[in-house]
């Protein structure tokens, strides 16, 4: 399993059957592989019961989700427009959002939509944020030349104030608490001192850290 | 009982220039494909758009953009279109971007008779500048206000001759809301069938919102 996948599916863990989760572009977009059956997807433009994405010969006319990508929709799917779709975001009926990250603050700050010199539009990651009952962060620990995501503050446009529940890297899980970033799980291997090095805030420790398998 | 079918060179001339687009279609999919035809063949510019998104370079809705006839944008992502990305950077495209809940409910708001809705998505946020904030029962909202335009592009999976249309899958997206916004809505439908045959309890955006209907022999059955 690489890094990629190790994200998505420790992230997939907190979904449970009857869920509705949405999952955005990237990592998040893997989840589907490792989540429990009976867990329904969400997508923004307009339907709960995204299935496995498809080509070719199994594409179905029709059901395509918010990247483009044609998918079969699963049995006892449901479809509806735009405005209905985000009701349902915004209602506390989804019970999770897993989206990827430019820059998380320590308060649970999000930003995920801009950067200096690129603004694609937000898409529907502020509703979602606003929303979801968890918002689940899926990322790599650092940028590609290693600098840190995880800030005391976000110098990014903000996707969300205080919206991130928790973070999952390919190294650790920490946890956004009124008290601060709490580690709570680490890949075997890693000591809290070896993913303090890579971010910003302090970390707190869990009493009972959990061990991530390589 | 008068039908609401129409040729293509009428829906061109109802077109002109500085008016306000609203277009159904959520990244390439479910586009009014047949309309945005119609709406580059009259020739109308400094059109202010609002959509979703502005799909690709020169595909579906993004052909409007290749071709120089959008002034303005409103809408909630532009990252897929190449063009749109440069001609707003390049300052020849005013856009204003919205939450995509948000924009769907400006939509469905100015289609319904309303003023706005209170949110509290983009509070805090780049999203909240220049709108009001509005405490109710000690919670801050967002304002956002209703949006509406001179024609509406409604892609349908199916429309009777009065304009009673059901869509499909995810190809709804925004077509039953921008359907209601407009002064003037116009339907491309894949499939027509008579008065009396859609089961009524399976109709989505009544005959009533409908102006005109892209007569069936114009219509193309194999799109994307």
């Amino acid at each position: 399993m690489n890094a990629r996948e190790r994200i998505a599916k420790q992230a997939a863990a907190y979904f449970a059957p009857g869920d509705v989760v949405n999952l955005g572009i990237g990592i998040p977009s893997l989840c589907g592989d490792y989540a429990a059956p009976g867990v329904m997807f969400h997508t923004e433009n307009g339907l709960v019961g995204v299935g496995a994405i498809c080509d070719g010969m199994l594409a179905v006319e029709g059901f395509s989700n918010a990247t483009a990508m044609r998918f079969i929709p699963v049995p006892g799917a449901s479809a509806f427009d735009s405005a209905e779709s985000f009701g349902l975001v915004r209602s506390g009926k989804l019970a999770a959002t897993v989206l990827g990250a430019l820059q998380v603050a320590e308060n649970g700050d999000l930003a995920n939509w801009a950067s200096p010199g690129r603004v694609f539009g937000m898409g529907g990651a502020m509703d979602l944020v606003n929303g979801a009952r968890k918002v689940i962060i899926a990322m790599e620990l650092t940028t590609r030349d290693g600098k840190s995501k995880i800030l005391k503050q976000c110098s990014f446009p903000l996707t969300g104030k205080n919206c991130v529940d928790h973070i999952v890297t390919e190294q650790c899980v920490i946890d956004v608490t009124r008290d601060g970033l709490v580690l709570v799980a680490l890949l075997e291997g890693l000591t809290p001192a070896d993913i303090q090095k890579q971010i910003e805030p302090r970390l707190i420790v869990a009493d009972h850290l959990a061990t991530m398998p390589v | 009982m008068a039908d609401k079918y129409i040729s293509k060179e009428k829906i061109v001339r109802l077109f002109k220039d500085g008016q306000t687009i609203m277009c159904g279609g959520f990244a390439n999919h479910g586009v009014p494909n047949k309309l945005i035809d119609c709406l580059l063949e009259s020739g109308a510019r400094h059109l202010t758009l609002i959509s979703n998104d502005s799909g690709d370079a020169d595909l579906t809705i993004g052909r409007l953009i290749r071709q120089g006839v959008v002034d303005k944008l409103i809408a909630s992502h532009i990252g897929r279109n190449t063009d749109t990305i440069q001609l707003v950077e390049e300052g020849k495209i005013e856009l204003e971007l919205v939450p995509q809940g948000s924009l769907a409910e400006r939509i469905r708001c100015g289609g319904s008779g309303l003023g706005g809705v209170l949110t509290k998505t983009g509070l805090g946020t780049m999203v909240a500048q220049g709108k009001q904030v509005i405490t109710v029962n000690n919670e801050e909202y967002l304002l956002e206000t209703a949006l509406r335009a001179d024609i509406a592009l409604v892609r349908a999976r199916t429309s009777d001759p009065l304009g009673n249309l059901t869509y499909h899958g995810t190809m709804q997206n925004f077509n039953p809301l921008v359907a209601k916004a407009s002064a003037i809505t116009l339907v491309d439908a894949d499939m027509h069938v008579d008065i009396g045959e859609l089961p009524l309890d399976s109709i989505v955006t009544p005959g009533a919102y409908v102006d005109y209907v892209l007569a069936a022999e114009e219509s193309d059955h194999e799109r994307a």
